[in-house]
């Protein structure tokens, strides 16, 4: 099982939750059981091509996926997966 | 019992003087010589010889081993007319094993005299010095980084939420020059979070309030104020110039804007975003480390993409995350420590966790990846998708 770091944007997709814990060998498969957990965050995460969104980036760990084999990086038990969308909160 | 004066006559015949033309000529031949000056800190801070070091005659024995270690090297010292450096150097001699040394004849009074050139080193008056005593007590800041601290211009976008205690902050360390941009005024919701502004200043300018508060905590502070909105316009003409610029914008066309003009004009960003009771934090640091567009290449959709305002966040959350970027603009500045560029921390408020992320630069990064030069005014602040987040933000 890996555990998925949930940014505050999509928690409201999860019931509020800050962290889930999805099995899968690789990270596009931790997604995958995390859009089927909860189906509000599919269209967050992924394109309707499959892909992930270029605007969401997801690291493994604390090293970017996109540096790492993508989606197909192989995920250990006890991974994290943080998944971080661009986030623009200022303080006006 | 001799006199001083008798003293001083003999310890001179013990020793060798050198006149300030010989002093000259040893340093045009560039031979090695150590000129080392023993006034004391005032004088010395006032005007020396050029290159010269300075070991004030009373730290003499437990100093001058730093500056000239070798006890073969030829050391000239100096003092205002000749007396002290006599004393000094038959204390080199004699006690410490020096095996060549002489005083200047005269000082640097018959130096001056002769029209040879003096440096004057920069200092601080003595009100910096009492005020910025901490610093100079902490290696890492000390006088040089102090020095730099007062020639730094930062602009900080926005007197809000992050901008307020940065500029505060960032006024006490004592950096030179603030620019300011904002053209918003002062409102009673923003007093729960935004801490450079007070509840007699609602309906006041913030770069004026802001003002108002930084002179406050120190009048030598240059405010620059800019009471405007950042745009594609003016971002290139207001940042130039600028040594750091701390990044509190609160939507995402004006960050990538802020982006693209800073690696063109090639100023490190220390950025920072909070929401609720999350904050995130990062320098970029152009062509150094990664830029905002190559760890956001393209922005969420505007749903996915609110703003503070709208959605709320605990009041002290920016003052961490806006004191966080300080620190790292002191360290840009002063050149101390390692900075955040190539790193993204998040700080979860809530659960008091810290996650850090690597960010690395994206080799076909659409602005980075190439010259300054190159980057045109029409792509500035473009993203492949900006037509429709503006439709949807709108």
């Amino acid at each position: 099982m890996a555990t998925i770091k949930i940014p505050p944007v999509l928690r409201g997709s999860v019931g509020g939750e800050k962290e889930l814990q999805a099995s899968g060998g690789n990270v596009g498969e931790v997604l995958r059981e995390l859009a089927s957990q909860h189906p509000a965050t599919e269209s967050q995460l992924f394109s309707e091509d499959g892909e992930l969104n270029r605007y969401v980036n997801v690291y493994l760990n604390d090293e970017d996926v996109r540096v790492l084999d993508g989606l197909d990086t192989s995920v250990l038990d006890g991974d994290t997966v943080v998944i971080l969308p661009a986030m623009a909160g200022g303080a006006r | 019992m001799a006199s001083g004066a008798e003293l001083i006559r003999k310890i001179k015949e013990q020793i060798e003087e050198v006149d300030p033309k010989d002093v000259l000529a040893t340093q045009q031949n560039g031979n090695g010589a150590v000129v080392v000056d023993v006034r004391e800190q005032h004088e010395f801070e006032e005007a020396h010889l050029p290159g010269a070091v300075h070991v004030p005659r009373g730290h003499l024995e437990s100093r001058i081993e730093g500056a000239v270690s070798d006890r073969s090297k030829r050391v000239i010292l100096y003092c205002a007319s000749g007396q002290r450096s006599a004393l000094a150097a038959h204390t080199l001699q004699e006690q410490l094993g020096y095996e060549d040394v002489a005083s200047m004849r005269g000082g640097i009074t018959l130096w001056k005299d002769r029209g040879y050139d003096v440096e004057v080193p920069r200092s601080l008056t003595p009100e910096q010095r009492e005020r910025y005593s901490r610093h100079l007590l902490v290696p890492e800041v000390g006088l040089e980084g102090q020095l730099k601290l007062l020639d730094a211009k930062v602009l900080l976008l926005g007197a809000g939420g992050l901008g307020s205690p940065a500029a505060l902050y960032l006024a006490a360390a004592g950096v030179g020059t603030l620019g300011i941009v904002d053209n918003d005024v002062v409102d009673l919701s923003n007093l729960q979070r935004q801490v450079a502004h007070s509840n007699d200043r609602i309906g006041v300018p913030k770069v004026d309030s802001a003002e108002i508060s930084i002179h406050e905590i120190n009048p030598d502070v240059n405010v620059e104020k800019y009471p405007v909105r950042l745009g594609a316009d003016n971002i290139m003409e207001i940042a130039e110039g600028y040594d750091v610029i701390v990044d509190g914008l609160d939507n995402f066309p004006t960050r990538y804007l802020l982006n693209d003009a800073s690696v063109r004009l090639q100023i490190p960003v220390v950025s920072a975003s909070i929401l609720g009771f999350e904050g995130q934090l990062s320098v970029f640091h152009p062509y150094e480390g990664p830029c905002y567009r190559c760890l956001y290449p393209t922005p969420p959709p505007a749903e996915l993409a609110p703003s503070c305002g709208a959605a709320g966040v605990l009041g002290v959350l920016p003052g961490v995350m806006g004191l966080l970027q300080s620190v790292e603009v002191i360290k840009l500045v002063t050149g101390a420590g390692d900075t955040m560029a190539g790193r993204l921390l998040l700080y979860d408020a809530l659960g008091t966790t810290f996650t850090e992320l690597k960010v690395r630069r994206d080799p076909d990064c659409p602005i980075c990846s190439r010259d300054p030069g190159e980057i045109s005014d029409e792509e500035m602040g473009v993203f492949p998708d900006y037509e429709a987040f503006c439709a949807g933000a709108g």
